[in-house]
């Protein structure tokens, strides 16, 4: 078997919520959605902008790969399968919008935790999660900016 | 000027766990005990609001008459998340008020399975739980809590406190699902699930309804029901304006004003006239910003209110008397009705040992993620 026949038959990496991005080559990002009459940003395309209302004002973007802790929960209980505890975190990206995600590499410890401690964006495969077809997935994680 | 509208009759079932009987037949015995206790019947009503959430598509409503009574009335199912029960209520208010009808019946059920709430559906092929963050509702209230201890200092001991109150409220309400007490230390050191909600600051997943019968002002006198009457002063309904982070973080304080707001004028009072509250408390988190929403206090003043005894049965403005979701127990879309019901009847003063005395004015909230807020405020006259 040639490389490029392995190559074809390896499942696909996918991201793991329509707002990664993956280019060909180069680093992943998270897209944001900017509103051109109001700059309202938005996590995920959309038409319309649900703050000023504005049509054909929405322009994809490239969100910020750093930006600061606004809020969390440390989660003890979750679904059957699913590893606890974690650190479910809220970020507000540099430049604008906010988004949800894992915080890692930092103990899942309320002391340990500061408002506004500087966050970087990651990539890595999505905790091993495959589909029925076998797909990898990319995700997003959030580490503290050391 | 259209008519004061009033509660005739009102009425709810012990709520616990009812897996051998039909949504409809756990809806029929609040409704008729709600017919009961004004004396009239089905055959009175001209329309019935249905509220129900997890079988939103099942046609509970006419089910429901199917139970009690196939009038032939115009039915109208209602799912609004956990504002379910309210919105019901407020369609019905709504229906009278606008001269449609004189006498119309709002009935709230559930039926619900145990366990967590949330998660969210999967849109493509793996899990997002504990991959993308939580999107379960103990830590969407957690987040939510602490950004309340961000902005004021809010301390995991002060939100226990919550829990503490409501478990003890309940111990003197026999319809509550758990009449325990709860000391400080038991809801502190209780399992852990979503930092800082232990799981006794998480609401209980019960099954259960409850009902009203509403009237309009010349049909209450008329029936000579005027003397247990409630008068519903005020009732709004509101959904999710823009906020920043309202994609990931459900914003329930904007709503909460929003509506309060708008009740408030409607009623032409203000908080300080309220003399008891039930409110939103599916989280003890919850509660606490809920102080602040509806104008109990001062913002950034929760954790005193709490800490103060100010929200307890005898102190200046009681909190959730009946035990709250938290221990009376959360049926998504009967409790919004369940509030009215636990208001009117102190109202009445018929609330026995829980009853805050001289009650004259009570305000109920219910909060729906996604977003959906209702507020009614209740008035019983001087007889
Ligand atoms: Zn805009």
């Amino acid at each position: 078997m040639s490389e490029a026949q392995i190559k074809t038959n390896e499942a696909q990496v996918l991201p793991a919520t329509p707002f990664i991005k993956i280019p060909e080559d180069g680093e992943p990002w998270l897209e944001g959605y900017k509103c051109e009459e109001c700059g309202s940003i938005f996590i995920g395309a959309r038409d319309v902008c649900s703050k000023c209302f504005a049509r054909d004002s929405m322009t994809p973007i490239k969100l910020a790969n750093t930006g600061k802790l606004y809020a969390y929960s440390i989660v003890h209980r979750s679904f059957p399968g699913i590893e606890v505890p974690y650190i479910s975190a809220i970020v507000d990206l540099d430049g604008g919008g906010t988004v949800k995600g894992n915080l890692i590499g930092i103990e899942p410890n309320p002391k340990k935790l500061e408002y506004d401690m500087p966050i970087k964006v990651v990539f890595k495969d999505a905790l091993g999660r495959k589909d029925r077809e076998g797909n990898s997935y990319l995700s997003y994680f959030f580490q503290p900016l050391d | 000027m259209s008519e004061d509208i009033y509660v005739v009759g009102v009425d709810m079932i012990k709520f616990g766990r009812f897996p051998e009987q039909s949504v409809p037949q756990i809806a029929s015995k609040a409704a008729l005990g709600a017919l009961d206790d004004c004396g009239l019947g089905i055959q009175d009503m001209q329309a019935l609001y249905c509220g129900n959430l997890y079988q939103a598509s099942a046609m509970v409503g006419q089910r429901l008459l199917q139970e009690i009574g196939q009038t032939g009335i115009p039915v109208v199912n209602v799912a609004n998340a956990c504002a379910t029960g309210a919105t019901a209520f407020r369609e019905a208010w709504t229906s009278v008020k606008a001269g449609l009808y004189d006498l119309v019946l709002a009935v709230g059920v559930e039926q619900m399975g145990k366990g967590l709430l949330g998660g969210g559906a999967q849109k493509t092929g793996i899990p997002k739980e504990g991959l993308l963050g939580s999107g379960t509702m103990p830590a969407v209230f957690a987040e939510a809590g602490v950004e309340h201890a961000r902005k004021y200092g809010t301390t995991f001991e002060q939100f226990a406190k919550v829990s503490v109150k409501n478990h003890h409220h309940s111990t003197m309400n026999p319809k509550a699902m758990y009449q325990i007490e709860t000391p400080l230390e038991t809801v502190m050191n209780a399992e852990m699930i979503s930092w800082p909600n232990t799981k006794l600051m998480c609401s209980v997943n019960v099954d259960g309804s409850a009902a009203a019968v509403l009237a309009t002002g010349t049909k209450v006198r008329q029936l000579g029901l005027m003397s247990r009457a409630v008068k519903v002063r005020a009732s709004a309904l509101t959904s999710d304006a823009w906020q920043e982070r309202d994609l990931v973080m459900p914003d329930v304080n904007t709503c909460t004003r929003a509506a309060a707001a708008t009740a408030y004028e409607m009623a032409g009072l203000g908080p300080e006239d309220i003399d008891l509250v039930e409110l939103h408390d599916c989280f003890a988190t919850a509660e606490i910003l809920h102080y602040e929403n509806l104008g109990l206090c001062k913002d950034g003043e929760a954790g005193k209110l709490i800490d103060e005894g100010q929200v307890a049965l005898g102190g200046r403005i009681p909190v959730n008397v009946s035990g709250g979701l938290l221990s009376k127990g959360h049926p998504l879309g009967a409790t919004g009705i369940a509030n009215i019901y636990e208001v009117s009847t102190h109202l009445r003063g018929e609330a026995g040992a829980r009853q805050v005395e001289n009650a004259r004015i009570g305000l109920t909230h219910v909060i729906g993620l996604g977003s959906a807020c209702g507020i009614h405020i209740l008035e019983k006259e001087a007889a």
